[in-house]
């Protein structure tokens, strides 16, 4: 059960007829229980290809599933176990948020035995039990985006699709809506869209990046980190070196686990004062911590102290730029 | 047929909302009934032929405000887009606007209902063909809804739908116009194709199936043009 696929997407293209795919070739398989980042910059292809999940659109070539049901073919099937929320919040604003969302039970065919309950759970997990009274045009975007979010979940539907469920909101209203995606995240298959990284590295268990349309990582977000070439390095500030005989350059290059060194400050005084870096930024060998080594060597070294050794992680936003941004040129 | 009937319900409820409905209530019976009490006090006839003649006209006129947001406005909202990532189907869609529109001119009609009643008092009302009347402008409103929902289906703009709606429904008024001064061959097709000639039959108080079917196909061709407008969002 735990590995059911919930969603699978085969060579998926889109032509919106301009002779560019908006989306090009993607492949990924979501399984139950998986909340996905979908990671891209804007007009990558992330709401298009939300909206053939949904089957709101239909792929111009390819294939995808949703709960083993297809998209373009058995849409109703599709559209009967998801939940929704696309960008912006599209809601009717004449409407009450009670009003709504039991339209939304009626369209969606609640049935009439379990809609108290489900109405119940979706007001308490998204927060609006206060506002239910209230004309949904009259409510702020963060309530507005909370009652978007109880609309999707109303039905408890298998797989929740949810199209930057976060774009405009201010920083508690995000973590209030980031809280709510984790709980869902419990016992659905969320996949989510987005252009804000520490938002999946506080989220998700699975990241998906395209770029220009095409899908260029896949992975969980520390995977992703670790994948990138700016493997971890560590940053050295070393005091004394300036006026020093000994260059700490050449100090750190003998160390054996140490790949590569480059000074971060080489531009010196003068001559006389002979010009030295006091930062360096190291980069080891696969596998070898060599920290210890710098330590000794530099404290051994007459004159030098070691005033700063910090080791520097590749966060997701490297990865995330190298990848986006390489391919477009 | 729950989503249809929801989807009813929740517009017939925003019409209820919006001031549009009264509007357009207020200005079609202040009209119709300055017509009506004109030829009352004027002419001293009491009878609703004059009632009946002005309706193809005034419906062409208004009917094009009450579809027009129908589907226009949901499509700039986006919400059009979260309804149909729901399992609804475009026909359902279609339909459950349909009856909500009808529903309104439904009652709008009801509430005209008082002028027959004047005549009543005032003299003999022939009322079979006072209901045969009631029952073709019924048919005929659903012909100007279905119009003005295709219209509505066409765009994002409430304007463009109405306009557009307004110069179809206007076009099908004029043919009936048309028929005195047209060659003898094209008058009966130009009569077949009026919307108002079709009811001025029916209001004669004889129901005729032409005429029945002629708004029938009306509905169902507009309604399909819509659906499948709808639906040409998901063409490959």
């Amino acid at each position: 059960m735990a590995d059911k696929v919930m969603i699978h997407v085969e060579q998926l293209r889109k032509d919106y007829g301009s002779g560019r795919y908006a989306v090009d070739g993607i492949s990924f398989d979501v399984r139950a229980g998986e909340v996905l980042g979908f990671l891209g910059p804007n007009g990558a292809g992330k709401t298009t290809t939300m909206k053939i999940l949904t089957s709101f659109l239909a792929p111009t070539s390819g294939r995808a599933e949703v709960a083993g049901h297809d998209v373009y073919s058995d849409s109703i099937s599709v559209r009967s176990r998801i939940g929704y929320l696309p960008e912006d919040t599209p809601l009717y604003r004449d409407m009450t948020v009670l009003e709504y969302l039991e339209f939304v039970c009626d369209v969606r065919d609640v049935p009439k035995e379990s809609r108290r309950g489900r109405l119940k759970r979706a007001v308490e997990q998204c927060g609006i039990g206060d506002r239910l009274g209230a004309l949904i045009g009259e409510l702020s975007k963060g309530f507005r985006q909370r009652v978007g979010l109880a609309q999707a979940i109303v039905h408890e539907p298998e797989v929740l699709i949810l199209d930057e469920p976060t774009s405009g909101l201010d920083p508690n209203q995000i973590a209030e809506i980031r809280g709510v995606i984790k709980a869902i995240g419990q016992e659905k298959t969320v996949i989510f869209s987005t252009h804000i990284l520490g938002e999946v590295q506080a989220t998700c268990s699975r990241v998906i990046i395209i770029s220009d349309g095409k899908l260029v990582a896949d992975g969980t977000p520390a995977d992703l980190a670790r994948k990138s070439s700016g493997a971890e390095s560590i940053l050295l500030e070393i005091g004394g070196a300036r006026g020093n005989d000994t260059d700490p350059l050449s100090l750190l290059r003998h160390i054996d686990g140490i790949e590569e060194v480059k000074a971060l400050n080489t531009s010196g005084w003068s001559l006389s004062d002979r010009p030295r870096a006091t930062q360096f930024r190291v980069i080891p060998k696969a596998g070898v911590d060599p920290r210890g080594d710098i330590a000794r060597v530099i404290a051994t070294a007459p004159g030098m102290d070691l005033l700063e050794m910090t080791p520097e992680k590749a966060s997701l936003e490297d990865v995330f730029r190298k990848l986006t941004t390489t391919q477009g040129a | 047929m729950r989503n249809t009937m929801a989807i009813a319900k929740r517009e017939f409820q925003s019409y209820i909302n919006s001031p549009i409905p009264y509007i357009l209530v207020t200005a079609y019976i202040a009209t119709a009934g300055y017509m009506f009490f004109r030829q009352l006090f004027l002419v001293r006839q009491a009878d609703m032929r004059h009632f009946f003649e002005n309706m193809p006209l005034l419906f062409c006129l208004i009917v094009p405000f009450v579809t027009m947001r129908l589907v226009a406005e949901e499509r700039r909202e986006g919400t059009l887009e979260l309804l149909l990532t729901m399992p609804v189907t475009d026909w359902e869609l279609v339909i459950g606007k349909f009856l909500a529109a009808l529903g309104l001119m439904a009652v709008l009609l009801l509430l005209t209902v008082a002028f027959p009643i004047t005549v009543s008092f005032l003299g003999p009302l022939d009322k079979g063909t006072t209901v045969a009347s009631y029952f073709g402008a019924l048919l005929m409103s659903g012909a100007f809804v279905a119009i003005g929902i295709m219209a509505s289906a066409f765009t994002r703009s409430q304007i463009v739908a109405a306009l557009v709606a307004f110069f179809i429904g206007f076009g099908l008024f004029l043919l009936g116009a048309l028929i005195g001064v047209l060659p003898p061959a094209l008058a009966p097709v130009a009569a077949g194709l009026s919307i108002g000639s079709h009811f001025m039959n029916i209001a004669r108080g004889v129901i005729d199936t032409r005429d029945v079917l002629y708004y029938l196909s009306i509905i169902v061709v507009c309604l399909l043009v819509a659906q499948t407008t709808l639906d040409s969002r998901r063409w490959r």
